[in-house]
């Protein structure tokens, strides 16, 4: 297995105030890799410093090559797409247009156009409401779009921050089903932050547990799924 | 009845004049939440400078365009100089770069050309419009080069690529960021746009009420009133609010008793008054709704 993403040491600050200590992990090629925590322990903001949305310090390396102190939109460009908290959907525009927007530095026109196909394929809902408003789907519709968005970028990575929140329990594991497949299928490697502590488990290959900007649990999901101590005490269930 | 159709073109007439102008600062008003009270300046000098080229022998078109260029690297240059490095600052410290900018354009064309007023050309001519009395050809060509305008902004945000990305960062920037947009220089880009419309509203404008640096001061406030009718997060808003703004203007001036030429103007403030205490949002306009 070679490392795709490695963080070493990796702090961030939201103002005065420092969200990570000192957080190292690092992520296989191919892999399914899901970030656990409490609310408020840093993941989201990982998933951001890894985006330089946020000021940080400490090493970030996307398959060998340093991403410090690059822009956000040029971090796009290694192959990293990025769903945020709260999707990040383009409400006012189509869902055609939306997913235009994931394809947007892709130069290979007729390829963005049988993705589109496949993206549908993928998702049938987005296929029936492709000329409607973004903003009017209802919440699990725009995860799926968010999700098919990034996927228009052909990432080598993609980061997903909490995809099952808000949505209904039956959509989640449909989502959670997909993101297996796309994670299988078009070997993408995912780095998945949640909540829902079981459901990601049972989906990823390797979890991390974050509690107050620090690692604090690392190992096989299945081995820390089993492990009645740790889901206990960090994960609460 | 002739007399109302009359004034009601001739509104359509400067109307698309104030559409262009309140095109403009939406444009702006899009992609960095601040009114650009130079609009009209920048409008004016590049006026000046396609002027200045047709007195050194360059044809009107020629002229035209070249202006229209240097308008959009114009536009592309102010924003990266003065405006990039304010982007995180304080509303008032952008109004205070928003007058200095007016302030420098409006003195310096007042230095290179002096005050006096000076006629501008029209390539249409100012003969009735087909022969018909209701309209003269200039007005007719304002109209026209106004809508082509207007057709090929819409083709180019709704069916090109750049437009799509200039939509995506003006609406969701941070979401814009994220698939690879450099929203920063989609803000200039819509800079260079806006200051390029502004230079064809300057253009058109010019013949009528005489070319002078402070010649857009009148046709500005029509546009921001134009802008707040139609609501400054509408594009189309904004074009609407233009030719209605026009139209209403006139007619105001014909048939309210007592107002005429000297209280247009007043009226057009009366009525952004009016729209924001009606309806904030504008006609078109939407209720940004924020999550806190």
């Amino acid at each position: 297995m070679t490392v795709l993403l490695n963080v070493k040491d990796l702090r961030a600050y939201y103002g005065q105030v420092q969200a990570l200590h000192g957080l190292s992990f690092s992520l296989d090629e191919g892999s399914l890799t899901t970030l656990l925590g409490a609310n408020g322990a840093g993941k989201t903001t990982t998933l951001r410093a890894i985006c330089n949305m946020v000021r940080s310090t400490g090493g970030i390396e996307f398959d060998g090559k340093p991403l410090n102190n690059r822009s956000t939109e040029s971090i796009v460009r290694f192959g990293i797409a990025h769903v945020p908290q709260g999707r990040g959907t383009f409400t006012t525009m189509t869902v055609e247009e939306n997913l235009q927007l994931g394809a947007i530095t892709r130069k290979d026109n007729a390829g963005i156009v049988s993705d589109i196909e496949r993206m549908y394929a993928h998702f049938p809902v987005l296929k029936q409401r492709h000329t409607q408003q973004a903003g009017t789907l209802s919440g699990g519709e725009q995860q799926m779009l968010a999700v098919a968005r990034a996927l228009m970028l052909r990432p080598r990575l993609m980061l997903l921050d909490e995809p099952s929140f808000g949505l209904a329990p039956l959509v989640v594991r449909d989502l959670f089903g997909i993101l297996g497949k796309i994670n299988r299928e078009d070997k993408v490697s995912i780095l998945v932050v949640e909540q829902n502590a079981q459901l990601a488990l049972e989906l990823a290959d390797q979890a991390y547990v974050i509690e107050t900007g620090r690692i604090v649990m690392s190992g096989n999901a299945k081995d820390i799924a089993n492990n009645e101590e740790i889901r206990k005490s960090y994960l609460g269930y | 009845m002739e007399l109302f159709t009359n004034q009601v073109l001739a509104g359509i007439a400067t109307g698309a004049i104030y559409a262009c102008m309140a095109l403009a600062v939406v444009m702006i008003y899009q992609a960095i939440d601040h009114l650009n009270f130079a609009q009209g300046e920048m409008a004016m000098f590049s006026t000046f400078i396609s002027w200045q080229l047709m007195q050194w022998g360059v044809p009107y078109w020629a002229a035209f365009v070249i202006t229209l260029v240097f308008a959009f690297f114009g536009g592309i240059a102010i924003e990266r100089v003065l405006f990039k490095p304010l982007a995180k600052a304080p509303i008032l410290t952008n109004v205070a770069g928003f007058i200095a900018l007016f302030a420098i354009i409006n003195s310096s064309a007042g230095l290179i050309w002096d005050f006096t007023i000076k006629q501008y050309p029209t390539p249409f001519g100012s003969a009735p419009f087909l022969g018909s009395q209701l309209i003269s050809t200039h007005q007719a060509g304002m109209i026209g080069v106004t809508v082509l305008m207007l057709i090929g902004l819409y083709f180019f945000f709704q069916y090109t690529r750049i437009g799509l990305a200039m939509r995506a960062a003006a609406s969701v920037p941070e979401s814009a960021r994220l698939v690879g947009i450099n929203t920063s220089w989609m803000i200039a880009l819509g800079w260079g746009m806006a200051s390029a419309i502004g230079a064809i509203a300057g253009m058109l404008i010019a013949p009528v009420v005489f070319l002078e640096p402070n010649m857009m001061g009148g046709v500005l406030i029509y546009g921001f009133a134009a802008a707040v009718l139609g609501g400054l997060t509408s594009p189309l808003g904004a074009v609407v609010g233009g030719f209605l703004m026009g139209i209403f203007e006139n007619l105001a001036g014909t048939y309210i008793p007592g107002v005429g030429n000297e209280l247009k103007l007043p009226i057009a403030l009366a009525l952004i008054i009016s729209v924001l205490v009606v309806k904030p949002a504008g006609l078109f306009g939407r209720h940004i709704v924020k999550r806190v």
